[in-house]
């Protein structure tokens, strides 16, 4: 009798920890959302999404330039990223014994934990030193190379869910191997890889140390990605450590679209898994 | 009816590196019967089975020595195809394997259109007729362009079985295809089995048997990588000539 009451403190104790966890664990990201919009969507408005920045003491304009930038600049970047990313992937989970699958995963693992300004400091050595000029390029380069191996790993886990025994059947089916891997075992593993890819964009979207190194940011709206390029965190980056209480304004503004940008990405990825869940179950 | 060897294997060694999973072993298999492989686990007979079409070599560092003919032609020669070949000689596995991004008429379509480009209405045929054959028909009909992964662990079972039928081979191997089915599930796979023989040859692992008894003309005991015995069913259960075969049928080990 004792010990059952005591079993059932002892786990209620423990259910109570992590309740508290949690809460700890979610409670920064709903004051920051919260900060975020209290701060920042005042500041919102058509001109916002539509102009360029003005010159300081100025009222007025917008940060279009900006959000241009980061769309043309984690485009590119995930052009290169993605299909790289995937194309390892596939080869790492396809040949998993061989010396350069896993040199490969081995080297991708030390890249996912490098901080991301090396590799800023890394792309501005590589491109920006030698051309003598920053540009989105070069920032979409940084962001490529940041993300290729966080798309290459997930990819390569996704593929090793597959089951075995769903290659075999499908070559016992007088599959051919290559058609066995891609319509068969990728096509399957396939709404896992945009779910990942999808995640992988956002957290690149937010990156800000490669950038300041590479796409240097702008006053001015530029389509030219050879050029030096505005991007969201470049804003938010500036205007935050401005000395004007209007800039401090937009740069929480920008922070609100920025978060709203990673958070769209987040969704879409969600959606995308959820979708695979319904299809499985 | 005139008795015809369809598949037959001669001095048949199947390697993994230098572990002998299968020794020296001669079966042949007559056209439009069903033949049992029994034997306790790890005995060799589902890596036999492996060998008949080509999918041991798939294993990591599976490879064989001897022949397999198939309709008098050794498989294993070097301008066979492994792919054309096993579109001959068609695979169904323990578990359920339906390709999960696929509705039920593109699962049992798939073996053709690996195969080539065929037209819209022969493709209509041959998938209806595929699955009345596997007796699934009348429980797709309605749903043919829903997900595989709806049907039951029985019923997909039986869709593999019409997705293997569909490109029209000559053989088909099961692998203890009824392993992880209910006594339900379990029964119409033998029925279907026992029926097929009239247009394929039939080689099926089993571990039960009683299954082995219930629809084979022929029993091969595996027992430690060596084939002990072969013979037809009724006598190998009855009378068998091996003093390991009797000890196995009995349950008196494995």
């Amino acid at each position: 009798m004792n010990r059952r009451v005591l079993r059932r403190w002892v786990s209620n104790g423990m259910v109570g920890l992590m309740i508290l966890a949690v809460i700890v664990a979610v409670l920064p990201l709903v004051f920051i959302l919260l900060n975020l919009v209290i701060k920042g969507a005042g500041s919102l408005s058509i001109a916002f999404f539509t102009r360029v920045p003005v010159p300081a003491g100025e009222t007025g304009g917008g940060v279009a330039n900006a959000i241009v930038g980061t769309l043309l600049i984690v485009g590119t970047a995930s052009l290169v990223g993605v299909p790289v990313g995937v194309g390892a992937g596939i080869y790492c989970a396809e040949y998993p014994g061989a010396r350069l699958a896993k040199l490969t995963r081995f080297l991708a693992d030390v890249m996912n934990g490098t901080p991301s300004i090396v590799v800023g400091v890394f792309a501005w050595t590589l491109i920006v030193a030698r051309v003598r000029h920053f540009s989105g390029l070069a920032g979409s380069c940084a962001l490529a190379m940041l993300m290729i191996p966080m798309v290459m790993r997930t990819t390569e886990e996704l593929i090793r869910l597959v089951p075995h025994s769903l290659r075999e059947a499908a070559l016992a089916l007088g599959y051919p191997r290559w058609r066995t891997s891609l319509a068969i075992v990728l096509r399957t593993a396939l709404p896992g890889i945009v779910t990942g890819s999808l995640l992988s964009i956002a957290r690149i979207a937010g990156e800000t140390a490669p950038l300041l190194l590479t796409a240097l940011g702008s006053q001015y709206f530029s389509l030219d990605i050879t050029q030096p390029m505005a991007a969201l965190p470049l804003t938010v980056y500036q205007y935050a450590t401005g000395p004007y209480e209007e800039w401090h304004r937009f740069a929480w503004a920008a922070a609100l679209v920025l978060i709203l940008v990673v958070l769209t990405l987040s969704l879409l990825a969600r959606l995308a898994t959820g979708r695979r869940f319904t299809l499985n179950g | 009816m005139a008795e015809t060897v369809r598949l037959a294997t001669a001095r048949l060694t199947a390697m993994y590196g230098k572990f002998t999973a299968v020794k020296d072993v001669s079966i042949t298999f007559q056209a439009n019967t069903v033949n049992a492989l029994i034997g306790p686990s790890g005995c060799g007979k589902s890596t036999f089975l492996r060998t008949l079409n080509r999918m041991h070599e798939l294993s990591e560092e599976g490879w064989i020595t001897g022949r397999v003919l198939l309709d008098g032609e050794d498989i294993y020669a070097s301008r066979v195809s492994p792919m054309q070949l096993r579109r001959r000689i068609g695979m169904v596995f323990q578990k359920p394997t339906p390709f999960p991004t696929m509705s039920v008429y593109d699962n049992v379509a798939a073996g053709l259109r690996v195969n080539g480009r065929p037209g819209r209405s022969e493709l209509d045929g041959v998938v209806e007729h595929s699955l009345k054959q596997a007796a699934l028909w009348d429980e797709v009909k309605d749903r043919l362009r829903g997900s595989a992964l709806a049907l039951s662990g029985g019923q997909q079972q039986r869709l593999c079985i019409a997705r293997t039928l569909a490109p029209r081979p000559e053989v088909i191997l099961l692998d203890e295809p009824t392993a992880s089915l209910d006594p339900g599930g379990t029964q119409r796979i033998e029925e279907l089995v026992f029926a097929l023989k009239r247009e394929f040859t039939i080689v099926i692992v089993t571990h039960n048997l009683q299954q082995a008894a219930r629809v084979s003309d022929t029993t091969s005991f595996f027992y430690m990588g060596t084939m002990v015995e072969t013979g037809a069913t009724r006598q190998l259960f009855t009378t068998p000539r091996e003093a390991r075969t009797e000890a196995y049928i009995t349950g008196r080990f494995g």
